[in-house]
C-alpha cells in the first residue's frame, strides 16, 4: 500500500492543481493577514473559507482523480498487489497531497507574520488539524461515490450534491426543523444533528476552542453546555475519526467485491 | 496451466458468462474469439481476478483466482486501453512497475526494439496512442512470467513494431510460455495463433486449431471459416 501511496503522492505532487491549490491558499493566508493585521482574527476569518473551502476541493479531487486514474488502477489491477492496498493507497495520496497543500500554502504566510511568537499558534494549529480531518472526510467520501458509480457525471454530481448538502442544505434543514419544534426539547437533536455533519462538528470544534461564544450559535451552545469545552473538544473529535475510519473502511470493503 | 469450470457471470441483466469449461494447457498460443459482446474481455478479466464471477472455479497454475493475488505474479497482462498517469515518464513507469511487482525486469532489449529511447523521458500524457501502446507491450514482456495476456495487442502500431510484436510472440512460445491472445484482426491471429478458442454468448463454441475449424466448417481459409461459424449461428 505504501509503494502505490507513494506514487499516487508524487504523481499529485506534480500536477499542476496541486500548485493552484497550493498557490490559493498562500494568497489566502496573505491577504487575511493584511486585512485583518492581526493573527486571531484572520484565524477566525480563516475557519470560516476553510470548512466550506477544504471539503469542496476534497471532494473534487477525490473524484476526479479516481475516473482519470482508472486505466491505471486496471493495470495495477492485474500486477500482483492486494486490492485494498491499491485504492487505500491512491486514497491516501490524494488527501496528503491536498493536506500538504494546505499546510504549506497556510503556514507560510502565519510563519512569517509571526505565528510562532504568538499566543494564536494553537488555535491555529488547531485549525490546520480540523482541515486535514475534513481533507481526509470527504477524499473519502468522494471515492466512495466514485466505487458505486461507473459513470463519470452520475459521480461528480453526487459528489458536489454531497457537498451542496453538508455545506449549505444541511444548516438550512437544521435551522427550519428548530423553528417547526420550537415548542420541544431540542438539545438532544441538535447535538445528534451536529454529529452528522462533518462540516458542524468542525465548526464547532474551532470555536469550542476559540472559545467565541457569540459565534457558537445555538449547537453550539448547547455543547459547551453538555459537555464543557475540554470534553466537547474530545467528542467532536472522536465524532471526526469515526466520521474518518467509516467511509475508509467502506473503500476497503467495496473495493474488494468490486468488478473492473 | 488454466482450468476453468462452469463459470457463470452477470453484470445486472445482461448474463456475459454461461457456463465457460476451458482448460489451456502449458505451452502454446491460444487466440480467444468471438463478436462484439460475446465475453472475451470479461473472460480473461475474471483470469486475472479483476471481475469476480458469480459461480464457477478457475485455477491458474493449480491456485485459486478468488480472493488471492499472489497467482498473478505468474501473469504477465496487457490491457486493452493504455491510459497512464499523466505525469510520470516513461522510464518513472517502467522502474514504478518493477518496483510494485518487486521483480527484475529486462526491458532495455524491448525499449530499443521498439525505439522508445526518445521517449524516455517525456511523460506519458504526451505521448501518441501507438508510443503508448509500445510502452503498454514493454511493460507486459519484460517480466519472465509463464503465463502472457494480452488483449487487443495490435492497436495503434505501426507495420514495423507489428512485425516485431509477432517475433516477440514466438520468441516467448519457444520459451514454453502460455500465451493468452484476443483479437479482431484476423490475419494477426492465423499467423500467430496455435489454437482458437471461440466464444459466442456467454459459451465456449468452439475449441481447436486452425485445420480442425477449416474443416468443421467446410471452408479453406481462415477469415471465411469465422464468418461461417458467426452465420451459423445467426441462421
Amino acid at each position: 500500500m505504501l509503494k502505490i501511496l507513494k506514487y499516487s503522492f508524487y504523481d499529485l505532487v506534480r500536477s499542476r492543481w496541486s500548485y493552484v491549490y497550493l498557490l490559493f491558499y498562500l494568497l489566502l493566508g496573505i491577504v487575511l493577514l493584511f486585512l485583518n493585521n492581526d493573527l486571531s482574527k484572520a484565524v477566525i476569518t480563516l475557519m470560516n473559507v476553510i470548512i466550506v473551502l477544504v471539503p469542496l476541493i476534497g471532494t473534487i479531487f477525490g473524484v476526479m482523480y479516481y475516473y482519470s486514474s482508472k486505466e491505471f488502477t486496471e493495470l495495477l489491477l492485474a500486477q500482483p498487489i492486494r486490492r485494498s492496498s491499491i485504492f487505500l493507497g491512491q486514497y491516501l495520496g490524494v488527501a496528503l497531497s491536498l493536506s500538504m497543500s494546505l499546510i504549506i500554502g497556510l503556514g507560510l504566510p502565519f510563519i512569517f507574520y509571526g505565528l510562532l511568537r504568538s499566543d494564536a499558534i494553537w488555535d491555529f494549529s488547531l485549525l490546520l488539524v480540523t482541515g486535514i480531518f475534513l481533507t481526509l472526510i470527504f477524499t473519502a467520501l468522494a471515492f466512495n461515490i466514485a466505487l458505486y458509480h461507473e459513470n463519470k457525471i452520475k459521480g461528480f454530481s453526487y459528489a458536489i450534491l454531497l457537498w451542496l448538502f453538508m455545506a449549505v442544505i444541511y444548516d438550512g434543514l437544521f435551522l427550519m426543523s428548530l423553528i417547526i419544534f420550537e415548542a420541544y426539547p431540542l438539545d438532544t437533536f441538535s447535538l445528534g444533528a451536529t454529529m452528522l455533519n462533518p462540516i458542524d462538528l468542525s465548526r464547532i470544534l474551532i470555536l469550542l476552542k476559540l472559545d467565541i461564544s457569540a459565534l457558537l450559535g445555538y449547537t453550539g451552545a448547547v455543547f459547551q453546555k453538555f459537555f464543557g469545552t475540554a470534553w466537547g473538544l474530545v467528542l467532536s473529535f472522536s465524532a471526526l475519526a469515526i466520521w474518518f475510519l467509516l467511509p475508509t473502511y467502506n473503500i476497503y470493503r467495496k473495493s474488494k467485491r468490486k468488478d473492473f | 496451466m488454466i482450468a476453468i469450470k462452469d463459470l457463470h457471470k452477470r453484470f445486472g441483466k445482461n448474463q456475459v458468462l454461461k457456463g465457460i469449461d476451458l482448460d489451456i494447457g502449458k505451452g502454446g498460443i491460444f487466440a480467444v474469439l468471438g463478436p462484439n459482446g460475446s465475453g472475451k474481455t470479461t473472460l480473461i478479466k475474471c483470469i486475472l481476478g479483476m471481475v469476480i464471477p458469480n459461480s464457477g472455479d478457475i485455477l491458474v497454475d493449480n491456485s485459486a483466482v478468488r480472493n488471492n493475488w499472489k497467482y498473478r505474479r505468474q501473469i504477465d497482462y496487457l490491457p486493452q486501453i493504455a491510459n497512464f498517469p499523466g505525469n510520470l515518464t516513461v522510464a518513472e513507469l517502467i522502474r514504478m512497475i518493477k518496483n510494485l511487482r518487486g521483480q527484475q525486469g529486462n526491458d532495455a532489449p524491448l525499449v530499443e526494439a521498439f525505439h522508445l529511447e526518445p521517449f524516455l523521458d517525456k511523460r506519458l500524457g504526451n505521448l501518441s496512442g501507438g508510443t503508448k501502446q509500445k510502452v503498454n507491450l514493454v511493460l507486459a514482456f519484460m517480466f519472465n512470467s509463464p503465463l502472457i495476456i494480452l488483449d487487443e495487442p495490435t492497436a495503434g502500431l505501426d507495420p514495423v513494431a507489428m512485425l516485431y510484436l509477432k517475433e516477440l510472440i514466438h520468441k516467448e512460445r519457444e520459451k514454453g510460455k502460455t500465451i493468452l491472445i484476443t483479437s479482431h484482426i484476423m490475419g494477426f491471429v492465423e499467423e500467430v495463433a496455435e489454437e482458437i478458442v471461440f466464444l459466442l454468448e456467454g459459451r465456449v463454441y468452439f475449441k481447436g486449431n486452425i485445420a480442425a475449424l477449416m474443416e468443421k466448417t467446410q471452408q479453406n481459409d481462415f477469415q471465411h471459416a469465422i464468418a461461417t461459424l458467426l452465420k451459423e449461428n445467426n441462421a
